[in-house]
């Protein structure tokens, strides 16, 4: 498989920071039967910003855009971690060791695995960085 | 090229001396002959014998536009039903309007003041001048109508209205300058473009005479480029008389012709004259006025005054674009704070939309300012950081620009109130 399999197109919203919006959101995308994949709400005061991963990207940048919220794609990986210990430190290791930088994370512990998300400041060399250090990206398709 | 240029160039202390006079004799005539100004020097405990120099003006009490408007229509005119040859009226956005008595000597000043404004921005008998001010109880029409007349040019006198139709005389009347306001000026150019016509190639115009409304120096920019014409800043209002003062070809304030009027800018809160350069409220007595003299008239916009000499030669005093009105102007923790300034300063920061916000409140005796403005939707990171790192830019941008903190607050494109007219953008919630 090729590096540029593995480079999730996630979902930034902004969003002030005010009851109701999340619940807007989710509506629109409920309405377009986008799915939720992963998830995550970064808070800075009166605004914050929401990331998603989901299964129809297009169509939900699509829906939001046109209700008016600033919404722009990122790309983030996936990266598979054994549910146990030393898990994440599996991970972060490979990346501090090549000197990639990790902007911000979350994690999802799905069904079959749990997935770290990560946004690096070099996305294509984390991949390989990774995938060369027996590391097992997940593939979120995202197209 | 000037109009008069012995007194537009005379020496500064002669043109002093020379307004010292008219001030003196303005202030007999007004203590004499009319109760209202003689009522008004006596509550300020000031005689005309106490006018010894022309800084003793600052004696003298202050006029306000609610003057007018207590003695409408007329109360305090001081010409006789024989000596008026016109009125014009001011729609006035708030209250009742107000009317302005010319005699035909007020005319005669009205006409010259602009003739030689003309003439310091290059018009002269060869040019074709296009008044798209309206015409009828609004002075700019007829003002600019006669003041161009005056020095020879020839007037198509359009008024507003009609747009395609000013195009079409523009261009087969080969017009070379018009007067109108700056946002219609900005609308001509873009009814001209859409009849296919470019006002820079297909037309001989050159220069526009714009005001009655403020705009700024990138409005500027933007029209001497798109629209291939040197746009020129006129000020007056109707309490003066109309539109009296243009910049000259330097383009660095508006030239007020000391023998007309006498200006000062003062403190809006205290009345007492700010120091040279600053901002402040300007202030006029025209010192040439016989229906409706006006001594000390607040006029309520603010600016500041420049009083070297100016490189085009004239010596008569400079005020610069009007910033703002005093009526809007908000006291943050001592400072004049003006929402024209948080507009413009705003404008240059592309990351953020034009819409804004401000509230002020007073938390634990302190007085704050929040402004809050939308992220364009092209500036939007998904990194917190870059958010943050764009507050503080604007906040940086807002505190060089007010000397005073502000907070800023991020919201959603689309958000904020839109305002169809006069906008409202203020939420004051101090309870003083």
């Amino acid at each position: 498989m090729d590096t540029e399999d593995y480079v999730i197109r996630q979902i930034s919203v902004f969003s002030e920071n005010r009851p109701g919006r999340l619940a807007a959101m989710a509506k629109a995308l409920e309405e377009e039967k986008v799915n939720i994949l992963a998830f995550s709400i970064a808070e800075a005061g009166e605004f914050g910003v929401v990331r998603a991963l989901v299964d129809q990207p297009e169509k939900a940048y699509k829906k939001l855009s046109s209700l008016g919220f600033v919404v722009s794609f990122t790309e983030v990986i996936g990266v598979r971690m054994r549910d146990e210990p030393g898990g994440l430190y599996e991970v972060a290791r490979i990346l501090g060791e090549a000197k990639i930088n990790i902007e911000y994370s979350y994690a999802y512990s799905g069904k079959e695995m749990a997935v770290l998300i990560l946004r690096v400041d070099n996305t294509r060399e984390a991949i390989k960085q990774i995938r060369a250090h027996g590391g097992e990206m997940a593939r979120i398709p995202s197209r | 090229m000037f109009w008069e240029p012995k007194i537009e160039t005379m020496p500064v202390e002669d043109l002093h001396r020379m307004q010292y006079k008219l001030l003196k004799s303005l202030v007999y005539r007004l203590y004499s002959f009319s109760e209202f100004y003689h009522r008004r020097m006596e509550d300020a405990g000031v005689h005309p014998d106490d006018i010894r120099m022309l800084s003793d003006v600052k004696k003298l009490p202050f006029m306000f536009k609610r003057d007018l408007r207590d003695n409408y229509p007329d109360k305090i005119f001081t010409a006789t039903p024989e000596e008026l040859v016109r009125y014009h009226v001011s729609s006035g956005t708030t209250g009742k309007p107000t009317v302005v008595g010319y005699t035909a000597n007020d005319l005669e000043s009205w006409t010259v003041s602009l003739a030689r404004a003309l003439t310091s921005i290059g018009l002269t008998s060869r040019d074709v001048v296009q008044v798209s001010y309206g015409y009828g109880l609004f002075t700019g029409g007829l003002g600019l109508h006669y003041g161009a007349e005056r020095i020879g040019a020839t007037v198509i006198p359009t008024s507003v209205g009609n747009t395609e139709r000013q195009i079409e005389l523009m261009q087969d009347l080969r017009a070379t300058a018009i007067c109108c306001t700056p946002s219609y000026m900005l609308h001509m150019g873009e009814v001209a473009e859409k009849m296919g016509i470019s006002l820079q190639k297909d037309t001989q115009l050159r220069v526009g005479v714009l005001g009655a409304e403020p705009w700024s120096e990138r409005m500027r920019t933007r029209m001497q480029e798109d629209l291939g014409i040197r746009a020129y800043d006129i000020y007056g209002t109707s309490e003066l008389s109309g539109p009296l003062f243009t910049e000259c070809t330097e383009q660095k304030g508006f030239h007020v012709w000391g023998d007309f009027a006498l200006t000062e800018i003062v403190d809006p809160q205290t009345g007492e004259p700010v120091a040279p350069g600053e901002k402040g409220e300007l202030t006029m007595t025209i010192l040439k006025k016989e229906a409706l003299p006006m001594v000390r008239f607040r006029i309520g916009d603010v600016t500041s005054m420049d009083e070297e000499v100016c490189a085009c030669g004239r010596t008569h005093p400079r005020v610069m674009r009007i910033t703002g009105r005093v009526d809007d102007m908000l006291i943050i923790r001592g400072i004049n704070v003006f929402p024209s300034q948080i507009e413009h300063a705003l404008m240059s920061i592309p990351q953020v939309g034009k819409h804004f916000m401000i509230e002020v409140d007073r938390k634990m005796e302190l007085d704050t300012l929040l402004v809050r403005v939308e992220v364009a939707p092209e500036a939007f990171s998904d990194k917190i950081t870059d958010l943050m790192n764009l507050k503080a830019m604007v906040a940086g941008k807002l505190r060089s620009v007010l000397n005073v903190n502000a907070d800023v607050e991020l919201a959603e494109p689309g958000t904020l109130p839109r305002f169809e007219g006069k906008a409202k953008r203020v939420i004051d919630r101090r309870k003083l």
